[in-house]
């Protein structure tokens, strides 16, 4: 049997989205870490923020992790969507009746659609600060991009009118995200083989504190940055 | 007990199907779910209308026959049985029941609730069998030294019955669970090691080409097993296939 056979398999396609899912996880740890900093106010908060946002798009270490990034999140997009059109076609009359809650999580069915809001999501916030910091008109502040007052303006109510739904689409796709991650970190360990009573429990504990704290940290910048500037 | 029950009523493989509604009175919570259908078929009978179609065989849950999709769940409310192992208790007076067949395209419908599960047999002929010696010296199983925890593992995964509730409550028709318990039963024995790297690819590459879906993890199907079949088999298998089609030849 030769490779080649193994990567068309419905197994192969599991793996990629088990490696790609646990990279993006990794990828949010460094990402939450960043915008951490914007609870740090003040001139020496927007210093440092622009100096950290100079340093993630100029150093070649971060750049080839960043090219890892987007092949990630177009594998995952690619091959969730080709297992999901195969997944439709193994079933093509539905049935009557169809309890689902009663033997599985909302989540873990709902992988597919809570992936879609998370790409929307995921467009928008690239348009909005990664396509600006990196090809738009920014204004400078002591020689570097200015990330900080565009990110802290977007989240004002004063400076931008659409602040309030801003932060509101940003905590629901915070909220899509751990959805899909409360199935996803796990479920990403089953596929890869790596299943034992001995850590299992410990692997399902990580991925719900996981699920639960990444999210809301990221939620909760948007929420305060809205809240202290209105 | 009085219940109104709705049955999936189709002819013919290409033809189109719908629930047909019968009301039944006087049913025992005594009777198996089974035995009600007997009943419904035999008043069908008597009235000159052709009886409905389903697949049963030992009525004891140990034959992987009966295959009905009950309200909404494979092999009904119950949990660790099989249809005919449900009883008519399990409802409410006045309830009504949903009867639909094992839906997936894997399996396709023969007539009413019976459907063709012969795909499960193709993946069993692509790699579910052992070698075993004919040269009339065949050694006695019990004479090779198996470790207690191994022949345990391997017990409980043999227990699969094959009936497809798996796949009739995946919502992607995934075969998974199935392909797994049998992976796992043979590879974790001594005697299944010869075709072992062989094996797993084998039986998955059938499976894909049987058209099931793929496997999402939402762990229904171990929920609904009525042999309570865990879906740590479906990880070993992740990881068979992974270490087979990485040093096979």
């Amino acid at each position: 049997m030769s490779n080649t056979g193994m990567l068309k398999s419905s197994l192969a396609k599991k793996y990629f989205m088990a490696l790609t899912g646990l990279f993006l996880c990794l990828f949010l740890v460094g990402h939450l870490l960043g915008n951490l900093q914007l609870f740090v106010g003040g001139e020496e908060g927007r210093l440092a923020f622009n100096n950290y946002a100079k340093f993630m798009t100029s150093n070649p270490l971060i750049k080839v992790m960043s090219y890892i990034t987007y092949a990630s999140i177009l594998f995952h997009v690619i091959d969730g969507f080709v297992l999901t059109i195969q997944n439709k076609k193994a079933r093509p009359v539905k049935y009557v009746v169809e309890k689902g809650n009663r033997n599985s999580s909302w989540g873990s069915r709902n992988m597919a659609l809570l992936g879609t809001i998370l790409l929307v999501f995921i467009s928008t916030h690239m348009m909005n600060f990664w396509w600006k910091m990196h090809f738009g008109d920014m204004p400078i502040y002591k020689g570097v991009k200015d990330l900080h007052t565009i990110t802290t303006n977007f989240f004002n109510p004063n400076e931008n009118v659409m602040a309030g739904g801003a932060m509101a689409l940003y905590v629901f796709a915070m909220i899509s995200m751990s959805i899909h991650l409360s199935h996803g970190f796990q479920s990403a360990f089953q596929s890869l083989g790596i299943s034992h009573p001995k850590y299992s429990p410990t692997i399902k504990m990580i991925g719900t504190a996981f699920s639960i704290l990444i999210p809301a940290a990221f939620a909760s910048i948007p929420v305060f940055l809205y809240i202290t500037q209105a | 007990m009085n219940i109104t029950l709705k049955v999936w009523r189709q002819k013919g493989p290409n033809s189109l199907g719908s629930m047909e509604t019968h009301q039944m009175t006087d049913v025992s919570g005594d009777m198996s779910f089974l035995e009600m259908m007997d009943v419904l078929n035999g008043n069908l009978i008597r009235a000159g209308k052709t009886p409905f179609a389903f697949d049963h065989d030992c009525r004891e849950g140990i034959c992987g026959s009966c295959s009905m999709f009950i309200n909404g769940e494979a092999h009904g409310p119950g949990r660790n049985v099989t249809t005919c192992q449900l009883h008519m208790r399990s409802f409410k007076d006045g309830e009504t029941i949903h009867v639909e067949p094992w839906r997936s395209s894997a399996f396709p419908i023969i007539k009413d609730l019976t459907v063709d599960r012969s795909a499960f047999d193709r993946v069993m002929q692509a790699g579910g069998y052992v070698s075993v010696n004919t040269s009339g010296e065949t050694q006695d199983a019990n004479a090779i030294p198996i470790p207690k925890h191994d022949a345990d593992e391997a017990f409980s995964s043999a227990t699969c019955i094959g009936c497809g509730a798996c796949v009739a409550t995946c919502k992607n028709s995934s075969a998974m669970l199935f392909v797994s318990a049998k992976v796992s039963q043979l590879s974790l024995l001594p005697q299944g090691k010869p075709e072992r790297k062989e094996r797993v690819i084998r039986m998955v590459d059938q499976m894909d080409l049987e058209g099931f879906g793929n496997c999402t993890n939402t762990g229904a199907c171990e929920v609904e097993c009525p042999k309570g079949i865990s879906i740590t088999n479906i990880a070993r298998m992740n990881r068979e296939f992974l270490s087979s089609s990485l040093t096979s030849k």
